[in-house]
């Protein structure tokens, strides 16, 4: 394979550095939401949930704990969800022609645009588990330097694998689109529900059986159990809830997550050979 | 002559309804300027996209550097350059990364990317503006940095269309430098132009293009001798028997008056004509104050095929 793709993907990295506001915001962001929803939050649903009984050899842990696994899961949804945004840009600017009439295979601006992608949500999610750690969010207790270095890997895996999903995704909507405008539009319509019907900031267990269906369809469910997996532990509870997950839950999970990276990759190529630049 | 570079027979385009191109043939020879010279909608973008891989062949035959378009088009790809007509800058990088991200998109190994970007920088005196934006840069440093961008890569073949639109006289003339001097150091150039003066002090051979078709191909010579519409202005003694005189003349088309004297169009060559005319009314006695010789410009050619100005 040809490095074409690392053209991309330095061209997409150097515009990220060179926006200063654009940088900037997408690395406080995160750090925002910790903050002020996290903050806000744990003192209420802390209080809410003293009143529930822990079970036996269940460990409690605070919100803020539970969210910021959370926190890390919708920042890199949100991320992804617009990193094929570029994209439409070239595409309207005429940028997307010069490359469109380059030996690179196509199929190189999806590689280069997914890694950029991962790049920037790496940076974030690393971002709010630094902050996390600050605020007191209790993540990787008890575990030796070694074991964190593999717990850090896990989560950055699951973060990997569900981006790719959802930059190819938003790639594919921005080469179809024709202006910003209504690409917003889209990426607005398919992050709401994204974001209400997972379990990434209160335990989707409570739902009803039909919203709990809806979950078990959503990406953002199965990037969530990973990094609870990986940075709170499989066995924990929380907002009266005792969260048990086997291996067996992790590795599906992160098999679902594939799977979703594959159908999307193959829509994406499928698109984009097809796409007329004029 | 070189065997053809550019070879395309039976081209014809079409977007839904619109016939965009409709049944062109012509051939370029290798180290040739070739223009295609036609007003706006004339179907010359369309054949740059589809001569580029840009668009599908949808029917016909194009060979470009030797490769069939429609079945090799990654070899096509590596062979040619392009500037497009629309601005196509990332107007937040500098000049220098504008030609890096070219250079790893045609994967040019690192030493020989380098050595040729600094070259293609000084080819197009941008040396100073290395590390500017290309949102600071203005339209005629835009444009070179383009062209500069369409060569990094050697390319056999360089497709320039409308290269100097919306440019500035000064701006104008030195792209036609680059250009010239690219195509000595042996690129074929096909170009597309909307202006006469263009396609006139640069192609080896011009193709006059309207509604989607070849009207007419040559050199620029060629063209205008084929209109066989040279005047020669006249002011003598006598205007009214001169005129009558020369009208009897085998190679004299037509004779009108002008705001001074008359003037005559001649079939062929007018200059050529000249001696015989002076004779003619010499032996008749009619003395004669002031000639002129005007030769057609392409203007004339393009409204002699078309009945209309180029300009619309
Ligand atoms: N993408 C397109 N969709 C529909 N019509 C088009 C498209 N591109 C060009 N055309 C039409 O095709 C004709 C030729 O256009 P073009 O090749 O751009 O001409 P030129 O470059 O000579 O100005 C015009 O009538 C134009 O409106
Ligand atoms: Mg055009």
């Amino acid at each position: 394979m040809g490095h074409q793709y690392l053209a991309i993907y330095w061209r997409d990295m150097l515009r990220f550095v060179r926006f200063r506001a654009l940088l900037f915001s997408s690395l406080v962001q995160p750090a925002l939401w910790m903050a002020f929803f996290g903050i806000a939050m744990t003192s209420s649903f802390d209080r809410l949930s003293s009143l529930a009984p822990v079970p036996e050899g269940a460990i409690a842990i605070p919100y803020l704990t539970f969210m910021a696994a959370g926190v890390m899961a919708l920042t890199t949804l949100f991320t992804t969800l617009f990193g094929g945004m570029g994209l439409l840009f070239d595409k309207l600017w005429g940028l997307m022609r010069e490359i469109l009439a380059s030996p690179a295979p196509r199929s190189h601006i999806l590689f280069g645009i997914s890694l950029s992608g991962i790049t920037k949500s790496f940076i974030q999610v690393i971002i709010i588990m630094a902050f996390g750690l600050l605020l007191g969010v209790q993540f990787f207790v008890g575990k030796g330097p070694a074991a964190i270095a593999l717990s850090v890997t896990g989560i950055l895996l699951f973060v990997a694998v569900f981006a790719i999903g959802f930059l190819l995704l938003s790639s594919t909507i921005a080469i179809t689109m024709e202006s910003p405008e209504s690409m917003q539009a889209v990426m607005t319509l398919l992050s709401l529900p994204l974001f209400f019907v997972s379990n990434a900031l209160y335990p989707a267990e409570s739902f009803p059986p039909f919203l709990q269906a809806a979950t078990a369809l959503n990406p953002l469910t199965y990037l969530v159990t990973g990094i609870r997996y990986f940075a709170i532990g499989p066995d924990f509870f929380a907002l009266g809830h005792h969260y048990v997950y086997t291996a067996t839950d992790v590795f599906s999970a992160f098999l679902a997550l594939a799977f979703f990276a594959a159908v999307m990759f193959s829509l994406a190529l499928r698109t984009i050979n097809h796409a007329v630049v004029n | 002559m070189s065997a053809p570079v550019i070879e395309v027979s039976g081209l014809a385009h079409r977007f839904k309804e619109t016939v965009a191109v409709d049944g062109i043939s012509f051939s370029v020879p290798a180290g040739q300027i070739f223009s295609f010279l036609g007003p706006n909608g004339a179907g010359k973008s369309t054949t740059i996209n589809v001569l580029t891989t840009l668009l599908a062949v949808q029917q016909g035959s194009v060979k470009v550097a030797g490769f069939d378009v429609a079945e090799q088009p990654e070899e096509v790809r590596r062979s040619i350059g392009i500037v497009f007509q629309e601005e196509t800058l990332d107007r937040d990088l500098t000049v220098w990364e504008i030609l890096e991200f070219h250079g790893n998109l045609y994967s040019m190994p690192r030493g020989e990317r380098r050595a040729r970007i600094d070259e293609m920088i000084r080819l197009v005196e941008l040396e100073k503006k290395r590390d500017v934006l290309v949102k600071h840069l203005s339209g005629g440093m835009k444009r070179r940095l383009e062209i500069a961008r369409g060569l990094m890569t050697r390319p056999k073949v360089l497709f320039l269309d409308e290269p100097t639109l919306g440019l500035d006289p000064q701006s104008r003339i030195h792209v036609w430098d680059y250009i010239r001097q690219v195509n000595r150091e042996g690129t074929t150039i096909f170009l597309t132009t909307h202006y006469m003066d263009e396609a006139d002090s640069l192609s080896d051979r011009i193709s006059i293009i309207d509604h989607g078709k070849i009207i007419a191909s040559g050199t620029s010579r060629e063209l205008k001798d084929a209109l066989g519409q040279d005047i020669i202005s006249l002011e003598t003694g006598d205007d009214v028997n001169a005129a009558e005189l020369l009208r009897t003349l085998p190679e004299v088309k037509d004779v009108r008056p002008g705001m001074r004297g008359f003037s005559v169009t001649i079939t062929g060559n007018g200059a050529a004509c000249l001696p015989p005319v002076l004779e003619r009314l010499k032996g008749a006695g009619i003395s004669v104050a002031a000639v002129n010789v005007k030769r057609p410009t392409l203007d004339d050619v393009f409204v002699h095929f078309t009945g209309r100005e180029i300009r619309g």
